[in-house]
């Protein structure tokens, strides 16, 4: 009974998410406030319509319902508690699931949160959250239903990919989740500004903390990601540009650019149609993402089982997503006036050249992506171009955008001068400079040009950071201004630091790092990188529901002992699959990495060792953008705005 | 105005590009070097340090497939398992082409999912594919004893393509060989 519960609650929000989407914008048009306020009770109940059917699949996994299709699927009586209740995100249909239960909270997080904000635009902006959830619910309900029953039951089911079987695993989607469907709400507050026909500044402000959040979320699911294919694919790699990695990296690239573009509109009322546009954008990336992955029109590592009718429904839904609010941008566009005026050296410009980068890199990325597809509707065969593509064109944009976020921040709005500047930051940019020449010396042989310029950059952007914190600190009367300066500033700093921190770890692990692919027989030892790995054979372990074949490495550096790692050859017993976990010893400047790879006969295994010097950095620094984002969105600017706003309104 | 419907054009244009995505199996395209000699090469092999594999290895033995992959390269694992199947039954010998990879990764790759080549050249910087015409990977040839180019697909095989396609291919060639 439970799972015709969950489906009958899914089919009631789909009621729910009608009314939504129509009723306040109707009464929005009309001026009719009774209907534009049903839009807050409307959003709880959707929400909570939303959670009861997650609940009811959630039930079907904890008591082995396998009489539902989709639980039969993705579990396993064997299967730990735990990991059936990550279970349920774990295919299509149950992702989808989450996918809603957290597009229903943000649009509650709305509701909720924008009370301040003028009736009609509220109605607006819930009533397009209403149309994203209409979506999606149609989608689910019609296409990917999760719970579609399976007569006779079988009595028992055919488990959790094993790959899935990880902490990793079970935090990266929702994240990720949370960062594609946290840009439906930039989504809907800049199609709501474009009803209203009003890009003004308020608008913007009202974007920023909403985007920032998204932006985070997405962030941290990305790096999360990256880190759970390094350690659990066991490839050693941490970025791999398959076409779910770049789905999900096309709307962080435009994210970002439409941080940056909505502090620009905030602030001068400048590149109004362009942040429009970015908002539109970042979400339609992360629909379009979603169709790549889903509609199995790539190919692709992650891919979830495919179906071309769910492809023609996702194509339809991206098209009508993001087609209408670019007819209404066709139409209100033209009207719309960005009066500044500002010089070619001023904190605009270089905003725009951020803007151009990111997006260009963006779209070089979507090329990329798109282009087997491509390649195979121009009939010319389904191929993939792959890293040397993506790493040719990404590398050369980057690197200028590095040297603006060290740069940006000192400028000034409006009009800069540059004599004023160059006397602020002559002496961290030669002291970067110098540093890394320093550094280029010592290493010379070693590592090439692209060291240099990568060390430079990560250490230009976090000196002309501190000085920016320095600075601002003296002007605040010392360390009692500590707390009057506003957390979006120390927010935006701790997130440049955090992408100095990331540039210091992809360079020097991909210089540094040392790769070793060897037989080996019991007692043989291995020199990688200043440590000997000794193996001591293999032996025999058992997990909840696998057998592995454990190797011992004893690690000795210098003499001295270091650790014993043991990387697994895992046998999961319903799946079949060998897994190989990897064994690591991570420290702050290096880790140690290994996998075990295939017998090869009389006690001899290959083995996978390599020595990642400062690869944890990479994820160090997503995590302090992370902070920096959060810091941000703190900012007592928004709640105090948020306060005024409500007694008179702003001036647009 | 332009400026106004561009997003929608552009947009039109990308919608009508995943319609026709949707709908597309992996096609298959005349090559200019169909009936021509193979290209020559020397690359290093993938598996024997020190030894080098050249145009001539491919024919060696008769008949021969050369296919294109990459470690990094999600259709090629697709197309994988029909490889490793068709080695099993030894009917024809698989050459590889490791195309813009690092042999590492690729060794890796291999130890992973099964090597079904009887040899693997390493064309880590592209060059020879550049000389094969090849647009991207996976890329699949048909060469026969003389060392002609008798055909080629572009895309991952599949079972249908292989079955109906290059083993008839394969069969006729060797039995036009068979003294």
């Amino acid at each position: 009974m439970i799972p015709e519960l969950g489906n009958l609650a899914l089919s009631l929000a789909l009621a729910v998410a009608v009314v939504l989407s129509l009723v306040p914008l109707a009464g929005s048009l009309r001026g009719n406030s009774a209907w534009m306020t049903v839009a807050h009770p409307a959003s709880m109940v959707l929400l909570l319509l939303l959670m009861l059917a997650y609940a009811c699949l959630s039930w079907a996994f904890v008591t082995h319902d396998f009489s539902v299709l989709y639980v039969a699927n993705n579990s396993h009586t064997e299967l730990p508690l735990v990991y059936r209740l990550t279970a349920v995100w774990g295919g299509h249909e149950g992702s989808l699931l989450l996918w809603l239960v957290m597009l229903g909270g943000w649009t509650v997080a709305v509701s909720v949160f924008s009370r301040a904000l003028p009736g009609v635009f509220t109605a607006r902006v819930l009533a397009v959250l209403g149309m994203v959830c209409l979506g999606f619910i149609a989608f689910t309900l019609f296409t990917s239903n999760p719970f579609e029953r399976l007569f006779p039951a079988p009595a028992e089911g055919t488990d959790l990919n094993p790959l899935l079987q990880d902490p990793g695993m079970v935090i990266h989607p929702p994240l990720l989740y949370m960062g594609y469907v946290g840009f439906a709400v930039a989504y809907a507050l800049a199609v709501a500004a474009l009803i209203g026909g009003r890009l003004d500044s308020a608008w913007a402000r009202w974007s920023r903390p909403w985007t920032t959040a998204a932006w985070l979320f997405l962030t941290a699911g990305i790096a999360l990601g990256s880190w759970w294919a390094y350690y659990e694919l066991g490839w050693g790699g941490w970025w791999f540009w398959d076409p779910v990695e770049n789905a999900s990296f096309l709307p962080w690239l435009v994210g970002t650019a439409l941080i940056h573009s909505l502090a620009v509109t905030e602030k001068r009322g400048a590149f109004k149609v362009w942040t429009v546009l970015l908002a539109i954008s970042a979400f339609a990336l992360s629909l379009l993402g979603t169709f790549l992955v889903r509609s199995g029109v790539l190919t692709s590592v992650h891919a979830f089982a495919t179906d071309p009718e769910r492809g023609a429904f996702l194509l339809g839904f991206f098209v009508l997503a993001v087609g209408v609010p670019l007819l209404l941008y066709a139409w209100r566009a033209p009207r719309v006036r960005s009066v500044v005026s500002f010089d070619l050296f001023s904190r605009e410009t270089l905003m725009l050249a951020n803007n151009v980068f990111l997006v260009t890199a963006a779209a070089a990325v979507l090329l990329g992506t798109l282009y087997p597809l491509i390649m195979d509707a121009l009939g010319q065969g389904r191929i993939s171009v792959g890293p040397p593509y993506f790493e040719a064109v990404f590398v050369p944009l980057m690197l200028p955008l590095l040297l603006l976020v060290g740069l940006g921040h000192w400028v000034a709005w409006k009009r800069a001068d540059a004599a004023a500047l160059a006397r602020q930051l002559w002496l961290a940019f030669t002291t970067a400079v110098a540093f890394s020449a320093i550094l280029m010396l010592w290493l010379w042989g070693q590592a090439g040009l692209l060291v240099f310029v990568g060390l430079f950059m990560a250490l230009w952007i976090v000196l002309s950071s501190g000085l920016a914190v320095f600075e601002r600190l003296r002007r605040h009367g010392g360390w009692r201004g500590l707390r009057r300066i506003p957390g979006g500033f120390y927010g935006m700093h701790l997130a440049h630091v955090g992408v100095a921190v990331l540039v210091v770890g992809v360079t020097v692990v991909s210089t540094f790092e040392t790769e070793r692919h060897v037989r080996m027989m019991p007692g043989d030892t291995l020199e990688v990188s200043g440590y000997a790995f000794r193996f001591d054979g293999v032996r025999e372990v058992a997990g909840p529901n696998f057998d592995a074949i454990e190797g011992v490495l004893h690690v000795e550096r210098k003499g001295r002992y270091v650790t014993t790692l043991t990387p697994q050859k895992r046998y999961y017993r319903v799946q079949r699959e060998p897994m190989t976990q990897a064994s690591r010893h991570p420290r702050p400047w290096r880790d140690l990495f290994t996998a075990l790879g295939e017998p090869l006969g009389g006690g001899a295994w290959t083995l996978r060792i390599h020595f990642k010097p400062m690869v944890h950095w990479i994820w160090a620094g997503a995590g302090l953008m992370v902070l920096g984002g959060l810091l941000a969105i703190s900012d007592r600017r928004y709640r105090i705005r948020r306060r005024s706003g409500r007694e008179g309104g702003e001036p647009a | 105005m332009i400026r106004a419907v561009l997003p929608l054009l552009l947009l039109l244009m990308l919608a009508g590009l995943l319609w026709v995505g949707l709908g597309l199996d992996p096609g298959r395209v005349p090559s200019p070097l169909i009936g021509k000699p193979a290209p020559a090469f020397e690359l290093p092999d993938l598996e024997r340090d020190g030894e080098t594999v050249t145009e001539v290895d491919i024919s060696a033995e008769g008949v021969a497939l050369f296919n294109v992959w990459a470690s990094w390269c999600p259709p090629c694992l697709d197309e994988h398992p029909l490889f490793m199947a068709l080695a099993a039954r030894e009917e024809v010998p698989i050459v590889g082409l490791n195309y813009r990879d690092q042999p590492e990764a690729a060794r890796e790759w291999l130890a992973r999912h099964g090597n079904p080549y009887r040899r693997v050249a390493a064309d880590s910087d592209g060059r020879t594919g550049i000389d094969w015409g090849v647009y991207g990977v996976p890329e699949t040839y048909v060469v026969d004893g003389e060392g002609i180019i008798r055909y080629k697909h572009v895309g991952p095989i599949d079972e249908t393509i292989l079955e109906n396609e290059i083993m008839p291919l394969v069969r006729e060639l060797q039995a036009g060989e068979a003294p």
